[in-house]
């Protein structure tokens, strides 16, 4: 349903932008006859419901139509882009569980310290930070000066091996700083909410070790809230990589949207923004199946 | 009265000097905007081809950049555009986002159709969104504001929403209503009041991430022209030099993080001395 109205908008909003798609490929010179062949040949003369129900039929079918760019189907040139999001992705979320989630607790267990209250402020500051400023300033330090690791580019790690991961290390840190913020003070807030319950005081009134209660009784229950943010996290990566991904100049679908905007290759930013809402809402549905795993008292509807 | 309310609003921000920190750095960033020219010691625009690229010095403190023009000076002058599309943003946020979450609580009707549209918004991640929409616009400062804004006219909807949904179910509203008041009534004596002191934090909130939304979009070439001095438009052009010259990197950087950092402070320090209830509707996402 949700889905149904999303694809609605992105379809609508393509089509009502000023720049003709046909100007930007003919250049100024075309004749009009020109002009209304390639018109015909990309189906854009045709009524804009029927457009809409051929895009649909199409997509259904797993086509998303041609990029007028590169003259080659949607689907393959987003699919080229996908080995480079994914693994961005991927090794982010990695930087986020392994920062965000262990310091997160120790700023839990320690709280109203100076520990926490440090920590806590060093969260809200990092989450103050634009990506792409963090980014320039690892590409500086860490490809420019000390030359660590390559500034930019990502070749495959098919062709390459897996050493070409190095390529995406600096990317997914940069990418990882704020989120990993969110999730260190999420994990914060919802085991501090968990420590307030009744049955917290009772366990720890039956004199079982602090470690355990934190573990068994606090972790358990505040898991819920830190995997629902996993989530959410997931979901806002995919749009800020774009910024992320033209800092390092990555070849991901981040890079394509943003090129194809200037390029108005109307048909890559429709499947690309549809591609990213489809696994936005797919992450966010695995996130409601996975309460089920973690506390068998969520009904599923 | 008014002074006794006035000592309640400072309080938080007494027993943190962080925040009140902060409020200094908020206070500072209004006022260089607002005496740019004067305080500015050079012309941001002045090109002068002989200095291009000096690094910080008695005379130009923070530099010049590849035109030779006054970093200092483009940098203070920047402010005014911070300022203009982060209250761009928090305005169009509240002015579309209160009505429509009041009525919908109000109103389960219309309330279950708005919400449904808030959904399939939200479907969208806020950077998406604005990069559909400045697709389809063409880009200006307003497009701007419209394209962070809409990312945060269905948050503040959803957030107005809960917040009003509670209010409904107090006694004294109750009452109220059974002693015949009307809707306008509700709406003005009970509900909007009680919706400021929230509504504040949710501002500061709002008007943090639009400062980083705008640089974003400034720095991928699609926020506001290239010719208006901007935090996000310096970083964007000192992206070539970043080795010849890394404070053109520096200074716009800092000023986008003090002022976020600064307003996330001074909303995080507003919602503690929220109403418990009020203060769980805020998500950690803001």
């Amino acid at each position: 349903m949700t889905l149904l109205a999303a694809s609605v908008i992105i379809f609508a909003f393509i089509h009502i932008v000023p720049g003709d798609p046909i100007y930007v490929l003919l250049g100024d010179t075309a004749t009009p006859d020109q002009i209304d062949a390639l018109r015909h040949q990309l189906g854009l003369d045709q009524p804009i419901i029927l457009q809409y129900l051929n895009w649909t039929g199409h997509v259904l079918e797993g086509d998303l139509g041609r990029s007028i760019f590169f003259q080659a189907p949607v689907l393959s040139v987003i699919a080229d882009g996908a080995e480079t999001s994914t693994l961005l992705a991927t090794m982010t979320m990695i930087w986020v569980a392994v920062i965000g989630v262990p310091i997160g607790m120790i700023a839990a267990v320690r709280h109203g310290t100076w520990l926490d209250q440090g920590l806590s402020g060093a969260a809200m500051l990092m989450a103050s930070i634009p990506t792409f400023w963090v980014g320039l300033y690892l590409i500086l330090i860490f490809a420019a000066w000390l030359g660590w690791f390559p500034s930019s580019g990502y070749p495959s790690i098919f062709e390459g091996g897996v050493v070409n991961l190095r390529y995406l290390v600096l990317p997914s840190l940069a990418l990882a700083a704020p989120n990993a913020a969110l999730i260190l003070r999420l994990t914060r807030a919802s085991m501090l909410d968990v420590s307030r319950e009744d049955y917290v005081r009772t366990a720890r009134a039956k004199g079982i070790r602090p470690w355990q209660v934190v573990r068994r009784h606090i972790w358990r229950n505040a898991l819920l809230a830190v995997v629902s943010a996993f989530g959410f996290t997931f979901a806002a990566l995919l749009s800020e990589a774009v910024v992320t991904e033209t800092v390092f100049a990555l070849p991901g679908i981040g890079r394509l949207v943003v090129q194809s905007i200037l390029r108005r290759d109307y048909p890559v930013i429709q499947g690309v923004i549809l591609v990213i809402v489809v696994v936005y809402l797919l992450v966010n549905l695995i996130v409601d199946l996975s309460y089920r795993l973690l506390d068998p008292r969520v009904e599923l509807q | 009265m008014s002074s006794n309310s006035a000592t309640l609003w400072l309080k938080p921000f007494i027993a943190r000097p962080i925040a009140l920190a902060g409020l200094g750095v908020i206070l500072a960033t209004v006022l260089a905007a607002a005496f740019a020219p004067w305080l500015s010691p050079y012309d941001p625009y002045a090109i002068d081809p002989l200095i291009r690229l000096t690094p910080p010095n008695v005379t130009h403190w923070f530099g010049t950049d590849q035109f030779g023009r006054d970093t200092l000076s483009r940098t203070i002058h920047s402010a005014r555009m911070a300022l203009l599309i982060g209250s761009g943003v928090v305005v169009f946020a509240l002015a579309t986002g209160v009505p429509a979450g009041v009525l919908s609580a109000l109103f389960p009707r219309l309330g279950h159709l708005l919400m449904r549209m808030v959904d399939v918004l939200m479907a969208f991640p806020t950077l998406l969104l604005a990069l559909g929409l400045i697709v389809v616009l063409s880009p200006s400062v307003a497009t701007v504001i419209l394209a962070i804004g809409l990312g945060y006219m269905t948050t503040t909807t959803r957030i107005v929403y809960g917040l009003t949904l509670r209010l409904r179910a107090e006694t004294y509203v109750e009452a109220s209503r059974s002693m015949g008041a009307g809707t306008v009534w509700l709406i003005s004596r009970h509900i909007l009041p009680n919706l400021v002191s929230p509504l504040l934090v949710q501002a500061s909130f709002v008007f943090a991430f639009a400062q980083l939304g705008a640089a974003s979009l400034d720095f991928l070439g699609l926020g506001a022209p290239p010719e208006i001095p901007s935090w996000g438009n310096m970083l964007a052009e000192s992206r070539t030099f970043i080795t010849r010259a890394p404070w053109l990197l520096f200074f716009p950087g800092m000023m986008i993080v003090a002022t976020a950092f600064s307003l996330n402070l001074v909303g995080d320090a507003l919602r503690d001395r929220l109403d418990p209830r009020f203060r769980q509707v805020f998500g950690e996402k803001g």
